[in-house]
């Protein structure tokens, strides 16, 4: 029924984060093309482990494109040639038999390789941290239809609020810039009306605690290119905005400093 | 036949149920609990293992209510716990849509959905916070769908007759799980809860029969680390991946519930899994998982099969009246929204009697032509893009144009650690939250359920109810943890790690979790009955035995080595298999999720034995090779009268 | 006591205590704190940025007087660009004596250069310090050759502004015979050296491929942003990129081509 393909991978093999890493060529034979990209890694991993190999280790979890847990350079390119795309959501259907596959981790300095193709993206975590919520103790809530909020706010706070956290837009970037992952979470509470009393401590504080891990934004555009959810640039912009309007506005308020 | 003598109501199972009408039970038992002083809760530590959205939830409401709270996952981030994936919404009993929709009808719904197997009291108090929880989440931010004027918008989720689900796009789930994280987060930062990622729990400490630690891993280092409190929350989600193919995440897994089932915790009604009806079916032995796409695509798609088993032309040329539209024909009320276990009893019906779709014939169809011609395409889009969307990625076909293939596949499972209405196991001390434990929703789960249980459990049950269990503790501290119970547990663990390294076999982890799975679908999986389930008690240990001789496990315990992370969570889904047959054996009535083909109404409905099977089963470990013996707890239905469930 | 952890830490990850970058010493009053962050001196960057855009365009625009040859002026005939560069330096006379204001543009204009390449270092120092290269080949889908060259057209327009500084405003360069307030006969003379002229092309070829991208990027950098705009923003700075093209190199082919040209005969003695 489905079409067979053979390739040659070329992935990268790293023990830990502190031992060198080099490229090894391993043969992937006899993959069905309904298989998805992790399926084939998962295949060449039982091959290996029969003939007594170390497997390789990839980042994966709930392969529905969700959790943000996968992602690799694909032949140059974040989670690979499909655009709108996670790893896991990848199938081999968009390749042909005989393909040489480069995998290679995601490269920055803030995401050391933990072992093969993991890295250790917990910076993002640390942005999230710093200010990406809302201060609304269990409990204290209103109800939710007193907070009118217009469709077209809440669409595109939702455009921004479907990033999935899987570093891809660092991982494209030449400078290995987060900005599109901060100014996601950012305009997804920066829009709404419940994050408006904390919109410029949000901003202020993601955006420096960004700058302790990450690079800048040269607007190469990359990122948008590279995301599995195709999260906008506009919201570089809007983080931009946000950012110099919160030190303006925190001046304003200099006596409560 | 293993002995499995029901001590009728044991008195191990105190439910612990309030007094007083249905509609007071929460607020009389809020006031009678014992409260901790707001100074006080400084002085207590809490474990939450497991972050998704009643882990998440609950460590970020404990932590607001100033108890210090240790969080540990075994992802790299809280964001990515298969709460995530959920798709379709989270039920709330707010009667926006003057549909006359009440808190009394959720409960209802929900008793009646999981067929009177689930503890009146509970549900409705499930139902009682689902209010809240939607003003909850508004209020931190998650951006629920609107309508024009600004008002949230609700759709009408599968097996219920009012719109009371809310949504965000198709990503309800992850939308929610980050309000949650992010909620979690924000403790973090103000030094409240301490975060523990990559730490996977793998033994839970109990001394003197109450749970006072837990005993971890961390993925990436290997390094083995004891950790002590004044209660242990699990809420570590459910054990689809016994299934090997299910719709959970790759990392699922039973194992934090089953070691603590291991040490004392009941384990409830395991038989009672739930398989959904709208998955896209397999279409190879490679297969690491199923996807789900949302049953809200049974709002607008008619599911049909064609009526001749040699059908091989394409569905769009197939007429009307050579198309077998079965739910509709069957259940004309309900038609394509009968509640999960129904359609997906249907659709394998239909698929067993060869009219299946696709190239395996393992399929039925599930047809958006018709609402696509009333509503525009545009309309569908805007509703169900992102799944059209995945559904080509993962098949290659364009539903927009062609039917779309489903199969039903699990993806939830309502039995779990056994909990009273407080939420605590049977270990004083250890508590159980969200799919972990079993509470709310019987033999069978509404759709847009288990969003709300796992919220409603971590953001408004526990966090009151773990109160009661911490006040006398005033003034002792945490068991050290160089105490015996900690180090003998930590021995425990590291021998069992050293064990699996050194089987050194022939096979992969992957191959003997595929054959259990295999096993389980087969005995265990939609229909039921005694020769199947026997043979599962049988094939079960022999394979299990296999495993413990034969599996292969490279590499070492010092750096990531997820084929040893894999091979313990296996080893767990072989004694949780053989807990879910013996369960499944033992209940010979059908009901929800449940159904054992020897009890049948006469159209072929799941058919309930009240008389003898209206309790909980919960089963007691009692040594590695000795069966669990049985424990009920008699359920009590004071407000809702038992029927038959009937969705014609 | 058991030993717990102190509360709030994170443990399983190193990167709540392995910031790439140590956090700033201390925080500068407002509004010098902006530029101690990548996006403040983005910021800072764009605004310098319109600030020397705005510049090149009203340079470009003053230069095709060269093209009007010598007109009438209070009764003397002279090179129209002559009286524009001596109405430049009376701008705003008698207000302000002679020359002021012209100083006073050309210190803004210095200290806008100053900041915009202050800016581009320190990002770029930032930068190296988070970047990890890819060791295998990688593909570029949304970043095109001016996006990736800034560094590089930037500096080589520095080094071009001070040669044509050198060049034309202080007459260090040898080959011709340089003489204050004569613009048309320095220019004339200066570009009909075919080497000077290919200097001066492929410098504003570069300049112009650095304003494709900045001219783009600006408004991203200070959140001026509507996707109802967005559509117009790569059309303007591409027109923006064209304009300055044509308009400087057109100069040197016009001085080679003879089209430009200076006969000191034409012009009152």
């Amino acid at each position: 029924m489905s079409t067979r393909l053979n390739l040659t991978l070329s992935i990268w093999r790293q023990a830990d984060a502190d031992s060198p890493g080099r490229f090894e060529t391993y043969p992937a034979k006899d993959i069905p093309d309904d298989a998805s990209f992790l399926e084939m890694l998962d295949i060449v991993n039982e091959g290996l482990i029969e003939n007594g190999q170390e497997p390789i280790e990839f980042p994966h979890d709930c392969r529905e494109g969700i959790c943000g847990t996968c992602g690799v350079m694909i032949n140059g390119r974040a989670h690979g040639q499909e655009k709108g795309t996670a790893t896991c959501q990848l199938h081999m259907r968009k390749f042909n038999d005989g393909d040489t596959i480069v995998i290679e981790p995601w490269r920055a300095a803030a995401f050391p390789v933990i072992k093969d193709l993991v890295v250790d993206r917990s910076p993002l975590d640390r942005i999230i941290e710093a200010g990406g919520y809302i201060g609304a103790p269990t409990g204290t809530a209103p109800d939710a239809n007193e907070i009118l909020i217009p469709k077209e706010v809440a669409d595109s706070s939702m455009d921004a609020a479907a990033c999935i956290g899987c570093g891809a837009c660092v991982a494209a970037c030449p400078n290995s810039a987060a900005q599109l992952f901060t100014s996601a979470k950012l305009w997804h509470l920066n829009s709404l009306p419940q994050g408006q009393t904390e919109r410029f401590r949000r901003s202020e504080n993601m955006v420096e605690t960004m700058e302790e891990f990450f690079g800048s934004c040269t607007n190469h555009g990359e990122c948008t290119e590279a995301c599995p959810k195709e999260i906008s640039q506009d919201f570089i912009a809007y983080m931009n905005r946000d950012y110099v309007k919160s030190k303006v506005f925190n001046r304003r308020l200099a006596g409560q400093h | 036949m293993t002995d499995t003598s029901i001590s009728q109501s044991s008195p191990l199972l105190d439910s612990k149920v309030p007094e007083g009408p249905i509609e007071d039970k929460w607020d009389n038992h809020r006031f009678k609990i014992k409260l901790v002083n707001p100074a006080n809760k400084r002085k207590f530590r809490i474990i939450v293992v497991g972050t998704g959205l009643a882990g998440a939830s609950a460590a970020a409401t404990l932590a607001e209510l100033g108890y210090n709270v240790d969080a540990f996952t075994y992802h790299d981030s809280p964001r990515r716990a298969h709460s995530i994936s959920a798709q379709g919404g989270i039920n709330a009993a707010k009667n926006y849509r003057n549909d006359g929709d009440s808190i009394y009808r959720l409960f209802y719904d929900t008793v009646k959905g999981g067929d009177y197997r689930s503890r009146e009291a509970n549900v409705y108090r499930l139902a009682q916070v689902s209010v809240d929880i939607i003003d909850q989440m508004t209020a931190q931010g998650v951006p629920f769908a609107r309508e024009y004027g600004g008002l949230l918008d609700n759709r009408s989720f599968g097996g219920a007759q009012v719109s009371r689900t809310f949504y965000a796009r198709g990503q309800t789930g992850q939308q929610l799980l980050l309000g949650a994280y992010q909620q979690m987060m924000r403790q973090v930062d103000a030094g409240k809860v301490n975060l523990h990622t990559d730490e996977e729990m793998l033994e839970l400490v109990v001394k003197d029969g109450v749970a006072v630690g837990i005993v971890c891993r961390n993925v990436v280092t290997g390094e083995i680390s004891k950790h002590s409190a004044h209660a242990v929350v699990l809420a570590t989600g459910g054990y689809s991946n016994a299934f090997y193919l299910s719709t959970n995440a790759m990392a699922c897994n039973t194992t934090a519930i089953w070691r603590a089932h291991r040490k004392g915790a009941l384990f409830a009604n395991p038989c009672f899994t739930q398989i959904h009806p709208t998955c896209i079916p397999a279409s190879d032995e490679f297969q690491s998982k199923l996807t789900l796409m949302s049953e809200s695509l049974r709002n607008d798609g008619r599911i049909w099969v064609p009526r001749n088993h040699d059908e091989t032309r394409p569905a769009g040329q197939i007429p009307e009246a050579e198309r077998f539209y079965y739910l509709e024909e069957k259940y004309p009320s309900f038609g394509n929204l009968v509640p999960r276990d129904v359609a997906s009893r249907n659709a394998k019906t239909v698929v067993d009697q060869g009219l299946g779709v696709g190239p395996l014939k393992n399929g039925v169809y599930l047809d958006f032509a018709d609402a696509i011609g009333r509503d525009g395409k545009d309309k569908i889009e805007e509703r169900y893009g992102n799944l059209f969307q995945m559904y080509e990625r993962i098949t290659g076909e364009d539903p927009y144009r062609v039917p779309m293939r489903i199969y039903p596949a699990t993806h939830y499972t309502m039995g779990g650690l056994w909990v009273d209405y407080n939420l605590m196991t049977t270990i004083p001390g250890c508590f159980s939250a969200g799919e972990a434990n079993f509470s709310d929703h019987g033999a069978n789960r509404l759709g847009a359920s288990a969003l709300m249980q796992g919220l409603a459990d971590g953001y408004f049950v526990l966090p009151y109810t773990i109160g009661n269990y911490l006040a006398p503790l005033l003034g002792h501290d945490p068991v050290p943890t160089d105490d015996p119970a900690f180090v003998e547990t930590e021995q425990d663990v590291k021998d069992r790690i050293s064990r699996f390294l050194s089987i050194g076999g022939t096979r992969s982890p992957e191959y003997f979790h595929r054959e259990l799975g295999k096993l389980v679908w087969e005995y265990i999986g939609m229909e039921r009955n005694k020769a199947g389930l026997e043979k599962a008690l049988t094939e079960i240990p022999a394979l299990r035995e296999e495993f413990w001789s034969d599996v292969r496990v490279l590499g070492n315990n010092e750096s990531l080595n997820s084929s040893l992370e894999k091979v313990g969570r296996i080893a767990d889904f072989f004694e949780l298999g053989e807990l879910m047959a013996r369960d499944a054996l033992d209940r010979t009535e059908s009901c929800g999720g449940h159904f054992r083909i020897e009890s049948q109404t006469p159209e072929g409905e799941a058919l309930r034995d009240d008389e003898n099977y209206s309790h909980v089963s919960a089963w007691e470990w009692k040594g590695p090779d000795t069966p669990q013996v049985k424990h009920a707890e008699e359920l009590v239905f004071e407000e809702v009268e038992l029927t038959q469930r009937s969705y014609k | 006591m058991a030993a717990p952890t102190a509360a709030g830490k994170v443990t399983g990850s190193k990167s709540a205590d392995r910031p790439i970058r140590v956090a700033k010493k201390r925080d500068l009053p407002f509004p010098l704190n902006i530029y101690q962050t990548a996006v403040g001196k983005k910021w800072v960057m764009a605004v310098t940025g319109v600030i020397l855009l705005g510049f090149v365009l009203f340079h470009m625009f003053g230069n095709i007087k060269l093209y009007l040859g010598v007109i009438e002026h209070d009764g003397e005939r002279l090179y129209d660009i002559d009286i524009y560069a001596e109405g430049l330096r009376e701008l705003l006379t008698p207000i302000f004596p002679r020359t002021w204001l012209l100083w006073l543009l050309r210190g803004g204009l210095i200290v806008a250069f100053g900041l915009h390449i202050h800016s581009a270092y320190t990002l770029t120092r930032m930068n190296a310090v988070v970047n990890r290269q890819y060791q295998s080949k990688r593909d570029w889908l949304a970043a095109n050759f001016a996006s990736r060259s800034m560094r590089v057209t930037g500096i080589i327009v520095g080094l071009y502004l001070l040669f044509h500084l050198a060049d034309l405003t202080w007459g260090w360069i040898p080959g011709y015979d340089w003489e204050r307030g004569q613009v048309q006969a320095n220019v004339v003379n200066s570009m009909s050296n075919p080497v000077v002229a290919i200097i001066y092309i492929v410098a504003n070829v570069l300049l112009a491929v650095h304003i494709f991208h900045g001219a783009y990027s600006m408004f991203q950098s200070l959140g001026i942003n509507n996707p109802r705009y967005n559509s117009v923003r790569r059309n303007l700075a591409t027109a923006l990129a064209v304009i300055i093209l044509v308009g400087n190199v057109s100069f040197p082919i016009a001085v080679l081509a003879g089209i430009i040209d200076y006969d000191p005969n034409l012009v009152s003695a």
